[in-house]
């Protein structure tokens, strides 16, 4: 995909996100819409996935270690393929295959079930040590929120991935800023982020985490990386292109109502339209 | 009477697991700085490409184990009970348990057995933890046969399990040709219709003595050797309640959520009958030999049997 088609997907899972949460009355738009480029970029150009086959033992994969970014993920997979887009909109309801938090035995494509913060980085680490076990060329893609790095056990997974010399790990983390109780900074700064990481012996990459350039780049930069694991750090805005979630923690959790539902599908109608103009 | 052979259940589950790489290669061995002491380090030793030491870090041993399951691996993860169970309840719930996945949970240093250590790594609460999970299979066994048999049943059932294992030898009593391991199984090992006692680990082992000192007294007593304690096997507790009316548990283990309430679960539900249950009386350990501390706390022998007395009263 080239660049624009990579936003004008990246705005149709947007929409899936917005109108899933919205449906399902309960769920975690912000930090979904934050990381939307970097799990459009993953699934749509970096990952050697196959939508037909999920289970595929070669596979590259992703862990959502911010699970409550699920929508996100869902958004995302639907466009891929993984399953009917209709779906999105039987998010946390019964019998949804569509959980609150990702489950790898309901939802296909969910390399693995997360939502409590910290776990899902450490099962990352060990899908990579069974890559290199098994001899085995798949890559581990993990992504993180910048809150959820306060969780001690991420920076036990990252020593760990250090001092493994884990290659074939790429660590993600979506730097929006923002956690439930306020600014990261604030409640607990976790800055400097890419500092703490290379001192954990990751390679570690900057980037603006809605910059299809910069993320393509990074990706590919990991991939030239031998003997330690990559960090990259996406500067990211919680709530992006949604006008009155941008950078307000107080949509870190919580579902539009009607009339919020529809300003926020005009936004993306708006983004949309902006694309189709190019 | 001829020498009782002793060896410490962490013993015997090192040596299985080290046979058990030798013929699956898909198996894994995780630790946490303790491989010495719950002996997956002689599974290490065998096997260094397939043994990872995590580090002071047991979360993170938790949660990488269920990445290694879910990437076709079947991780065996040690460290003592208290930490692989108490520190990691949450991992192993939602990485491990929630997701069903193939992880393997070995615990050494149950108990108060543990000695001189003390409180702070006796745990006395594992079985109650691992029980609450939805799915997990818990063993308890009581000596080196019985250890292999469950070690290797474990590597065999798809989905998690957790096997409680102890720091201090203890007697091998099931070495004889009756032996029969059937997963989810009691095992009646003395028949008697007065009470029942129904036991699990090292306290199978003092129940049996106990049950000889009451026999001295005209007291037939029943012994039950449980030996998986979830799924747990309800027909030989039940047909227990039914012909000895009285149940008494025997475990090292707190009295709160262990053998004794699973007991209780079955018993209260299908047949009920009272149950007295002995095992650590919702109070911490303390520093001490092993020894001495089985019998501070009446685990022993002599103390199985004046608690089963005191309640035949």
């Amino acid at each position: 995909m080239n660049e624009l088609q990579l936003k004008k997907t990246a705005n149709e899972i947007r929409k899936g996100i917005v109108a899933s949460v919205h449906s399902a009355r309960a769920g975690h738009p912000g930090g979904s819409l934050s990381c939307t480029e970097l799990l459009t970029y993953l699934y749509f150009e970096e990952m050697n996935v196959d939508p037909k086959n999920p289970k595929e033992i070669d596979r590259d994969r992703l862990v959502l270690s911010k699970g409550h970014a699920a929508p996100a993920l869902y958004a995302t997979l639907a466009e891929k393929g993984f399953f009917p887009k209709e779906d999105l909109l039987t998010l946390r309801k019964i019998g949804s295959h569509l959980q609150g938090h990702p489950d790898m035995k309901r939802t296909p494509g969910v390399d693995m079930s997360t939502g409590s913060l910290g776990q899902g980085v450490s099962a990352a680490v060990g899908m990579a040590v069974a890559a290199k076990m098994q001899k085995r060329d798949y890559r581990v893609y993990t992504l993180l929120g910048d809150g959820e790095i306060q969780e001690g056990q991420v920076w036990e997974a990252a020593m760990f991935a250090g001092a493994r010399k884990l290659d074939n790990l790429v660590v993600i983390v979506d730097n929006n800023g923002l956690q439930i109780d306020g600014n990261v900074a604030d409640v607990c700064s976790p800055y400097p982020i890419d500092a703490k990481f290379a001192a954990f012996n990751f390679h570690v990459i900057n980037i603006d985490g809605h910059d299809f350039n910069q993320i393509a780049a990074a990706f590919e930069e990991a991939k030239t990386v031998k003997g330690m694991p990559t960090a990259i750090i996406a500067k990211t805005i919680k709530g992006k292109d949604v006008s009155f979630m941008e950078n307000n923690a107080g949509w870190h959790g919580k579902a539009t109502n009607n009339e919020e539902f529809a300003v926020a599908m005009e936004d993306l109608e708006k983004v949309g339209a902006a694309l189709c103009q190019k | 009477m001829s020498e009782v052979k002793r060896i410490a259940t962490r013993v015997s589950y090192g040596k299985t697991l080290a046979e058990l790489g030798r013929e699956n290669d898909r198996i894994v061995a995780l630790d946490a700085d303790l491989a010495g002491s719950t002996n997956s380090g002689v599974f290490g030793k065998e096997f260094p490409e397939r043994f990872i030491n995590c580090g002071i870090a047991e979360a993170n041993m938790a949660s990488i184990s269920a990445g290694l399951a879910a990437s076709g691996m079947i991780p065996f993860m040690s460290s003592f009970a208290m930490f692989a169970t108490g520190r990691n309840y949450e991992q192993i719930r939602n990485s491990i348990g929630y997701p069903r996945l193939n992880v393997k949970i070995c615990a050494s240093h149950a108990g108060v057995s543990v000695g001189e250590d003390g409180a702070t790594h006796q745990c006395c609460e594992d079985l109650a933890l691992m029980r609450s999970i939805p799915g997990m299979v818990v063993m308890c066994p009581s000596d080196d046969i019985e250890t292999k048999a469950c070690v290797r049943a474990a590597a065999e059932y798809k989905g998690p399990v957790y096997i409680r294992l102890g720091r201090l030898a203890v007697p091998v009593i099931n070495d004889h040709p009756d032996y029969k391991f059937e997963w989810g199984k009691g095992m009646t090992l003395r028949e008697g219709n007065d009470v029942a006692i129904i036991a699990t680990g090292l306290c199978v082992e003092s129940s049996q003595t106990a049950a000889e000192m009451l026999a001295a007294d005209g007291i037939n007593a029943r012994v039950i050797n449980i030996h998986t304690i979830k799924p747990i096997d309800e027909d030989i507790i039940v047909k227990a309640a039914k012909e000895c009316g009285k149940i008494v548990t025997v475990e090292e283990h707190s009295v709160i959520g262990g053998l004794g309430s699973a007991v209780c679960d079955v018993v209260c539900e299908k047949c009920p009958a009272v149950v007295k249950k002995i095992g650590v009386q919702d109070v911490y350990g303390y520093s001490g030999p092993a020894l001495d501390l089985l019998a501070a706390f009446k685990l022993d022998g002599p103390g199985v049997y004046e608690q089963i007395k005191e309640f035949l009263k």
